[in-house]
């Protein structure tokens, strides 16, 4: 069964981010929405946690929370796939649940 | 595939029912079935029909109300929660002896059974929240 997990908080604000990468099973997806975003950018301790995950599980961010933050795609790490709302439904239904780490 | 939709935070202060609304369209626009939109919690917020936001600024209970009418959405507001936050419809303020109702068109409040059956009813549940 493969989870797709959305986070909305910033890494460095909140710990649902760490939470999420340390539940999540090789596989599952992780979308990250809102403040979530943050945690997609280049440069940071949050990176890496991605890396150290890196090809076990499919990292997305939404384009129009890191365009209402100003966030570049260029300043997106690379294996984060950036995807519309349009992504999003998609990610959604093609895993079996959504998990919002709220 | 249908979706069901749990909004827990009110419009404004958290970016929960944007993201909820703009996943809504989203959803509908890929030809899905949205089975119902639930709001609990602070969520109930959304339903009122009484607030005037600055007529440049997106009014995201009206938006609500609008994409309800697009695509005849049911859109739920749990009873216990609206009930502690001043949401009424015409029975509830009858009943709890209010003098003016102020619940959204487009809205219905009912029960937390209704957020049990879209987890049941639904193919996916995907929830906004803070």
């Amino acid at each position: 069964m493969s989870i797709l997990h959305t986070v909305n908080k910033s890494p460095f604000e909140k710990s649902t981010f760490r939470s999420c990468l340390d539940h999540a099973k090789s596989g599952d997806a992780v979308l990250l929405i809102e403040d979530g975003v943050y945690a997609a950018t280049k440069g940071t301790a949050a990176a890496k946690l991605i890396a150290a995950r890196n090809g076990d599980l499919a990292l997305y961010a939404l384009a129009a929370d890191l365009a209402a933050r100003g966030i570049s795609e260029t300043s997106v790490i690379e294996g984060v796939s950036v995807v519309d709302y349009g992504g999003f439904v998609d990610l959604v239904a093609g895993h079996d649940v959504s998990q919002a780490w709220l | 595939m249908k979706f069901g939709i749990v909004v827990n935070e009110g419009p404004y202060t958290h970016q929960a029912s944007d993201s909820a609304y703009q996943f809504t369209r989203a959803a509908l626009e890929k030809g899905h079935e949205i089975y119902r939109v639930f709001f609990y919690h602070d969520g109930v917020n959304n339903g009122t029909r009484l607030s005037v936001p600055p007529q440049d600024e997106r009014n995201i209970q009206s938006n609500w109300t609008e994409l309800a009418k697009q695509h005849k959405l049911d859109l739920v507001v749990c009873v216990a929660a609206a009930q502690r936050r001043g949401i009424l419809d015409e029975s509830e303020a009858k009943r709890a002896g209010k003098n003016a109702d102020n619940i959204a068109p487009g809205f219905r409040i009912s029960g937390l059974g209704q957020l049990i059956e879209t987890g049941i009813e639904s193919d996916r549940v995907v929830a906004f929240g803070d």
